[in-house]
């Protein structure tokens, strides 16, 4: 027999006792890690947007680098804006289309065999190799050769950001469903075409938006940049030859700096390098949302 | 003959020869023959999935392959436009004939054969694109590049699939925003698009409701008299519905190595099959006392 209960005796309340406990311990304890999680973050951000945003003007952002002994009015950090945006956008140049195409290889057409499988595993181990033995290997394979310039420093930093390019569009081309390619095959499409046009364009939010995040990651990177592009004081237009400098390098020469001077441009150069990242976040999710507008 | 009460899966007589009932029927004259499957076996790597398969298909009609769960149907029909190359290890033994061509001759490149033979899959797979997109698709990878003759064919393809009243006003919206039904007849229509000689419709419906189910089985009709199609499904009545042909599969299991492997065991007229079957496996699954 069914179970019968009279009207207005139903209880639909939240059970009382040990899994009513169980389920507000856990609620609270997300709530608190949500917020540990986003102190230091925000005190981070308040501190460099409270000592930096004073020194952000725009003669600031262009004007040469002074000494260290001038003070916080004069100069600016100028050399350093055009070498992090001429030596990332190198790195990025180098190191987005070939962790596309690996990653195409290793998804597409790999398979299981030992390449795909040896540079897949290659690549996971360069991912936890530390960015300044990336720094050293450049100097050593090529500063040693060709000398200092942008180009070196952007190679460092491509090796730095080609593991997290192939790792993220790897993944991203795994999420595309086998029914598409099946879908593009039965056209009579060519593997190329299938590729080109269904499984990339399928994967083009997550590849922009990963490949993005290397590049920031890249932006901020000093270690691999020490030994190799030197610092320099006025803008160096060629990133093919001579030393050059970045907002990262500027920051470490600075911070330990004793001048106060020094150290106000260090922490404008920081609210830049941030501003910089941020942009590149929102750039990212707006190319997302934009090659998204198919994908519900 | 084996009794009902038999299991009937695992008691067969012979393995080579399933009944074909064709030649009995001079009444019903034959199209041309487009597929000529004789003694095929497939295996997926070391699983022999479908074992010595013998079948032809003719032109311009609905053949159905009905069967229960497992029986290798879908792995026959993806046989049929080498689909199955697509899956690590998998292997075709015995001779596949697709009007006279011989379909895993070394010189036959498994892309032109798709371009002819195409697919609709039994989940709706419309491309992350808009509508039109989806549609244009195949004709553009063929290197039709003419924006009026694309819209023409966009348009008599989703006319063809009894879209076009449904999607006209949204042609530039996704094709992910469809229904189950419109999205298959989408799917149809993308297939429609690079007029192909055979449609394989690999249970199209079996995610969709009856009335989406009504739509596309009016649309095989329609769409029979200019193509040849050959249907997978797991539903009796929409064989009896649409189809001309019938093909019984069924699982034969060894009892030895505790295997088992898909075979053809009747093949004949819709109606000889649901009316008059030969065989006593084909009675029982086709009066709902097995599958």
């Amino acid at each position: 027999m069914a179970v019968t209960t009279e009207p207005g005796n139903i209880d639909l309340r939240e059970p009382k006792g040990w899994r009513r406990t169980k389920n507000r311990t856990a609620t609270a304890l997300m709530v608190l890690s949500f917020v540990l999680v986003i102190i230091p973050l925000g005190f981070v951000l308040f501190t460099v947007i409270a000592k930096g945003a004073s020194a952000i003007t725009w003669s600031f952002l262009t004007s040469s680098i002074p000494p260290n002994v001038a003070p916080a009015d004069e100069g600016g950090i100028g050399p350093a804006v055009v070498g992090t945006i001429e030596i990332t956008a190198l790195a990025t140049v180098m190191a987005v289309p070939l962790g596309v195409l690996g990653a195409v290889y290793l998804n597409e057409y790999g398979g299981r065999n030992w390449l795909s499988a040896l540079i897949g595993f290659m690549s996971d181990v360069m991912t936890g190799v530390p960015s300044i033995i990336m720094g050293l290997f450049i100097f050593s394979i090529w500063v040693l050769h060709f000398g200092y310039s942008g180009l070196a420093g952007a190679l460092a930093l491509g090796c730095l950001m080609l593991p997290i390019v192939i790792r993220s569009t790897y993944e991203m081309l795994r999420l595309v469903p086998n029914s598409l390619r099946e879908g593009s095959y039965a056209l009579g499409a060519t593997k190329s075409r299938v590729t080109m046009t269904v499984v990339l364009p399928a994967a083009i939010g997550g590849i922009v938006s990963g490949a993005l995040l290397a590049v920031a990651r890249a932006a901020g990177e000093t270690a691999p940049l020490l030994f190799t592009i030197l610092t320099v004081t006025t803008v160096n237009r060629n990133v093919f030859s001579g030393p050059n400098t970045s907002l990262p390098s500027l920051i470490f020469v600075n911070a330990s700096s004793p001048y106060v001077g020094a150290q106000a441009r260090g922490w404008g150069a920081a609210l830049t390098l941030i501003a910089i990242a941020f942009i590149l976040m929102v750039v990212a999710r707006l190319i997302t949302a934009r090659f998204a507008r198919y994908a519900q | 003959m084996e009794t009902p009460e038999q299991n009937i899966v695992t008691n067969l007589p012979r393995l080579e020869t399933a009944v074909h009932v064709d030649a009995e029927q001079a009444e019903a004259p034959l199209g041309a023959t487009v597929f000529d499957a004789q003694s095929v076996s497939i295996w997926y790597s070391a699983f022999k999935a479908v074992t010595n398969v013998s079948l032809t298909i003719h032109e311009r009609e609905i053949t159905a392959f009905i069967g229960p769960s497992g029986c290798g149907k879908t792995t026959v029909l993806r046989t049929l436009n080498r689909m199955n190359d697509l899956i690590p290890g998998a292997r075709v033994e015995g001779d596949v004939h697709y009007r006279g061509e011989s379909l895993y001759a070394a010189s036959v490149s498994p892309i032109a054969v798709r371009r002819r033979i195409g697919m609709v899959f039994q989940k709706p797979n419309p491309f992350p694109k808009s509508i039109y997109d989806n549609v244009a698709y195949g004709p553009r990878i063929n290197g039709e590049r003419n924006k009026a003759k694309l819209d023409e064919i966009v348009e008599n393809s989703l006319r063809g699939a009894a879209l076009w009243d449904e999607v006209k006003d949204r042609l530039n919206k996704s094709g992910l925003g469809l229904s189950g039904g419109q999205a298959q007849r989408l799917c149809i229509a993308r297939t429609l698009a690079v007029e192909p000689d055979v449609v394989l419709m690999d249970e199209p419906c079996s995610a969709l409701d009856p009335i989406a189910t009504g739509a596309i089985e009016d649309l095989m009709h329609e769409i029979k008299s200019r193509y040849t199609i050959v249907i997978v499904t797991h539903n009796m009545q929409q064989a009896t519905r649409v189809s001309d042909r019938t093909a019984f599969y069924s699982v034969l299991r060894d009892e030895k190595s505790d295997t088992r492997t898909g075979v053809l065991v009747e093949y004949g007229r819709t109606e000889q099959i649901f009316n008059d079957p030969r065989d006593e496996r084909t009675k029982a699954y086709v009066t709902g006392r097995m599958g």
